[in-house]
């Protein structure tokens, strides 16, 4: 299935990217903020999809914006408090992270211009029509122990996060 | 501006990622610190999810471990900031700053 | 022009999800559109008179003949309601959460097929992409609730969505050993298509069961009914309807999390959660029920049998013109009732003439096999044994509103998490491991008589 208007939608899609990261760092409400991760993360599933990538695209939605994006909803509504919106939003050092992200900028330019030679030139042929099974191939194959142990992080994480959020143990 | 190659989406992925540096960098509210460092997490998984397009399909496995990986850490982090949040009052890195008090 | 326009309306175009078949995308989003509008305003009126019989009282009967117009004139009335929003509530949260919960109750109805070619694309990943964006609509309710700035949508919205999260679970389990028994064959009299292709995508679900001679619901039996019976349980604690409807009630929680919403978007809510419940119903008949299949499309095949089951669309909008007839009849003389007769006259003509229109369709494509016109009588009547089956599971719905009780809160989640999540956990082992050891099965019984 050939693609249509790819540089039109790859570039919708970033930019509603990037300008939903800008929204999660700068709003003063954490709310308005997680309404801009959920935005953002949307779009990514975009790129995903024309990334051939359409497993990946739909674990993104169901888990990212549909599961913990819940959760981070649920933590914001209940620790908001009135004050906190009243405060600085910034912390004191702020003009020091500005300069060592701005740095990591410079790295990053500076990899991508040297290393833009060393990518393969052509791009490989994924059909589009079996990625589950391809993945669930890997996954089951090569990857069946860190599928196993990814289970047990799992068990690990609601655990903890039982144990931590109880009032009383 | 014609075709859209994998550079692109690695542009974007990084851009991704210093934005969520700046965000677990500059800001106080503990909520928007944990947000930022999951898009730094997605960051990561759309340079995988380019970089699988050029060398097979290990990449999005991979990155469908780092969304459960994200899924977990998330969960603790949240329930980490709750405990705090019942004992101190307060979202504020700033003031979140003893280890016993 | 018109071999153009014929290009566009037979043969390759119609296959959904292929490059060229945007027309028909297009066209099909416009009339889900409509379809789904004119389908939530019938079941509002037919949820209040059935509710109404079911509870020994006849309903609304004032507004039009038997109360027919009375979800036009609630839509009026909450058009031309006044817009309030409560105070120090945070305008813009406020205004997208409905917004929310429509966007992910209707993308759902991009992947559901009507018939085998008409549906409005055809994902490789479309069952998961239905309960991926399904998952979406607890965002809206969250912040339906917290955008109100008031404790009894927070308490609602709060109990709401962690209700929904919770059967989603149980939901996606029962969904995945039913795209299980797309790869497996079956056994005996079920086993024609041996070791089927799994498929995630839900028009190639139908045809597993179609090539597989069985619905899901019947296949492996009991583990295909118990998996369904799993999907319709948590389906209804997912649209929040009775008998889980405890965080929108009115008499627990004063309306739950949409309690200050008021005129348009409450209508917008309503809009949402019936718009949600048709989409859960089409996919648990699409992947339980055959989709459009008609009832025994391998048992009784054949031109003739294919004639006869084609018939019952025409004869479904008859009978409902007769009844429609009937109450024309019985309706009193008095000229007080002369514009509601006439109305029920006018509407019953008018359900007759559909019917006689559906029955003219197929009579007229008999002859002519493999043109266009017979290929809408065949789409026709796909779409109609779908929309026949949906009917069920939204009568299905009504039923339970007026029968069962409402579930506690702590009943709900133990419900859902103690008891639905290991049934369908086991029911997937089940179908997995029988779907593993038939063909093993086979192999030693032909062993043993050879």
């Amino acid at each position: 299935m050939t693609p249509i208007a790819t540089p039109f939608f790859f570039y919708l899609l970033a930019g509603t990217m990037i300008i939903g990261g800008v929204l999660v760092i700068t709003r003063r409400n954490a709310v308005h903020s997680a309404l801009a991760l959920i935005v953002a993360l949307l779009a990514q599933a975009g790129m995903y999809l024309m990334l051939y990538a359409p497993f990946v695209a739909a674990v993104q939605i169901i888990l990212y914006a549909g599961g913990i994006m819940v959760l981070f909803l649920f933590v914001i509504m209940l620790v908001n408090l009135e004050r906190a919106q009243k405060e600085r939003q910034f912390n004191r050092i702020w003009p020091v992270g500005l300069l060592s992200a701005f740095a990591l900028g410079l790295l990053f330019v500076g990899v991508y211009s040297k290393g833009k030679t060393l990518l393969p030139s052509e791009m490989m042929q994924i059909p589009e029509s079996s990625n589950t099974q391809e993945i669930a191939r890997y996954l089951y194959g090569n990857y069946m122990f860190a599928f196993e142990i990814a289970s047990l992080l799992l068990l690990v994480a609601i655990i903890g996060a039982v144990v931590m959020a109880k009032k009383r143990i | 501006m014609g075709e859209i190659t994998v550079l692109h989406y690695l542009v974007v992925a990084a851009a991704l990622f210093i934005l969520g540096v700046i965000g677990v960098l500059t800001r106080r509210n503990v909520v928007i610190i944990l947000m930022s460092i999951e898009l730094i997490l997605n960051a990561v998984n759309l340079n995988l999810v380019a970089f699988s397009r050029l060398y097979g399909l290990h990449g999005q496995v991979f990155s469908i471990f780092v969304i459960t990986d994200a899924a977990a850490e998330a969960a603790v982090g949240l329930g980490i900031l709750i405990a705090f949040f019942r004992n101190k009052e307060t979202i504020n890195v700033d003031e979140i700053d003893l280890l016993k008090w | 022009m018109l071999s153009y326009l014929q290009s566009y309306l037979g043969g390759d175009a119609l296959t959904p999800g292929q490059a060229g078949n945007q027309l028909w995308a297009l066209i099909y989003i416009l009339v889900i559109f409509a379809g789904v509008s004119v389908v939530v305003m019938a079941m509002n009126w037919i949820e209040r008179k059935a509710l109404a019989h079911m509870q020994v009282r006849l309903g609304p009967m004032r507004v039009g003949p038997h109360g027919l117009l009375q979800p036009i004139a609630d839509a009026l009335k909450l058009m031309l309601k006044e817009d309030i929003i409560p105070a120090r509530a945070d305008s813009f949260v406020f205004w997208i959460a409905p917004l929310i919960g429509l966007l992910s109750a209707f993308t759902v109805y991009i992947v559901i097929p009507f018939g085998p070619t008409q549906a409005v694309t055809d994902m490789n990943i479309g069952i998961l992409f239905m309960l991926g964006v399904s998952s979406l609509s607890v965002l809206g309710v969250v912040m339906a609730g917290w955008a109100s700035n008031s404790n009894y949508p927070l308490i609602g919205a709060l109990r709401s969505s962690a209700q929904m999260v919770s059967y989603e679970v149980a939901m996606g389990l029962a969904v995945v050993s039913a795209v299980l028994m797309t790869s497996v064959g079956g056994i005996g009299m079920y086993d024609v298509a041996g070791d089927g292709i799994g498929t995630l995508s839900m028009i190639g679900i139908v045809q597993a069961q179609q090539a597989q001679h069985v619905w899901f619901l019947f296949k492996f039996f009991p583990l295909g009914l118990i998996a369904f019976f799993i999907f319709a349980v948590a389906m209804i604690a997912e649209t929040n309807r009775a008998p889980f409807d405890l965080p929108e009630a009115e008499s627990e929680l004063t309306a739950g999390f949409h309690t200050e919403y008021s005129g348009l978007r409450w209508s917008l809510f309503m809009l949402a959660e019936y718009a949600a419940m048709v989409a859960v119903s089409s996919i648990a008949v699409t992947l339980w029920l055959g989709g459009w299949l008609r009832p025994f499309p391998n048992a009784l095949a054949g031109p003739t049998w294919d004639f006869i089951f084609s018939l019952f669309p025409g004869l479904t909008f008859l009978a409902l013109g007769a009844i429609g007839m009937f109450g024309f009849v019985r309706m009193p003389a008095h000229p007080f009732f002369r514009v509601q007769k006439l109305g029920l006259g006018g509407f019953a003509a008018v359900l007759a003439l559909i019917g006689v229109l559906l029955l003219a369709i197929p009579f007229a494509a008999r002859g002519h096999e493999g043109t266009i016109l017979a290929g809408f009588a065949a789409g026709l009547s796909a779409v109609y044994w779908f929309i026949a089956k949906v009917a069920v599971f939204m009568y299905l719905y009504i039923w339970y509103r007026a029968t069962f009780p409402r579930y506690r809160f702590d009943q709900l989640m133990s419900v859902g998490w103690k008891v639905l999540l290991p049934i369908a956990l086991a029911v997937l082992i089940a179908t997995a491991a029988v779907g593993v050891l038939i063909p093993v099965i086979q192999v030693w019984f032909k062993g043993r008589a050879g």
